[in-house]
């Protein structure tokens, strides 16, 4: 079972890599592709956000989303990875003990 | 091979020891979700000799949790594997979107480098890499090595330690991996100067992903999120040139 897993992992990272390593797309790919990261990471941030078991949590009960605005001005203001990830920990633990 | 380390001080040359520097900021968010991870992997009864397996071999945070779950429950292995196919699968976007900056290697060094590729890894490497940097390789490999290396611990430690950790320990620092993903998507508009069409991608990626994600799964959401993301990137652009 955890080979089976491994290999259905494993394969799709691979095999673009591989097999576009001497391929060049056509442009329309490559625009499209370009605008994969902000959308990967606006999907990832919002999944985990928002929502909790399959549900949505209402904005104004989010302390998630609370914490969150800190750490992005932070980013913003630095342009610091760590520095971000170091004022969202903070930013988190704050909201959790107000509320 | 490469020239030798005279030509190393060059501002575009990105080495293994950056790559592993430059790991350092994930490292906080997947320490805690590895931990996380192993903690529930012990729970649904794996030993440590499988932990260990998988987090070396399958090296996913969401499909580890899933399989986690689905052991506890006796799923039958086809399903386990067939789910996390499904969610693993926006892996192969995700290479797609970095095989650029991979190009005209030898083969298994692109194997060897997308065996490793995560969101994580994805996401630093995506903001830090230009196609113009020389020792790309050696970069993503420093990065994928400490990153891996990183989660392989935490698993274990997750594991061993687990049961003795009260929760409120955890609240702050659940919270470094979804701060990691802020900072990597302020980080890449800020690069990328097309802060008007990002965030249009970016918001409608959100929409997407909540709309889908509640209405029918998690994974489908997300993946259904990016290609609609894509393509609203592109509609956006070429409206724009228009």
């Amino acid at each position: 079972m955890i080979l089976g897993a491994a290999l259905v992992t494993w394969l799709p990272r691979v095999l673009p890599l591989v097999l576009l390593n001497r391929i060049k797309l056509p442009q329309w790919a490559l625009r499209f592709l370009s605008h994969v990261p902000v959308a990967v990471f606006a999907a990832l941030l919002a999944q985990d956000m928002m929502t909790s078991n399959g549900q949505l949590v209402p904005v104004l009960h989010n302390e998630k989303l609370l914490a969150l605005i800190p750490a992005a001005v932070v980013a913003v203001l630095t342009r610091s990875l760590l520095g971000t990830v170091i004022a969202g920990i903070v930013s988190m633990m704050a909201v959790s003990a107000f509320f | 091979m490469h020239p030798n380390s005279a030509s190393s001080k060059i501002r575009n040359e990105a080495g293994f020891w950056t790559g592993v520097k430059d790991c350092v900021p994930t490292l906080l968010g997947y320490l805690s979700i590895g931990f996380a991870a192993g903690v529930i992997e012990k729970t649904a009864g794996l030993t440590y000799a499988e932990i260990a397996l998988i987090s070396i071999i399958l090296y996913a945070g969401s499909a580890q949790f899933i399989m986690a779950g689905m052991v506890a429950a006796g799923s039958p292995i086809f399903s386990v594997v067939f789910t996390i196919l499904f969610v693993n699968i926006r892996h192969l976007l995700l290479s797609a979107a970095i095989a650029p900056l991979f190009q005209n290697n030898p083969t298994w060094k692109n194997i060897l480098l997308g065996s490793e590729l995560t969101d994580e890894t994805f996401g630093v490497a995506i903001n830090r890499l230009t196609a113009d940097m020389t020792n790309k390789e050696s970069w993503m490999f420093g990065l994928n090595v400490t990153a891996h290396l990183n989660w392989i611990a935490a698993n274990i430690a997750g594991a061993y330690i687990g049961s003795w950790i009260p929760d409120p320990n955890k609240i702050g620092l659940d919270f470094a991996l979804p701060s990691m993903f802020v900072g990597l998507l302020v980080l890449q508009m800020a690069a990328r100067k097309k802060v008007a069409v990002d965030t249009m991608v970016a918001v409608g990626s959100a929409v997407v992903c909540l709309g889908v994600g509640t209405a029918v799964s998690g994974n489908l959401g997300v993946i259904t999120a990016i290609l609609i993301g894509g393509c609203i990137g592109m509609a956006v652009e070429k409206w724009k040139s228009d």
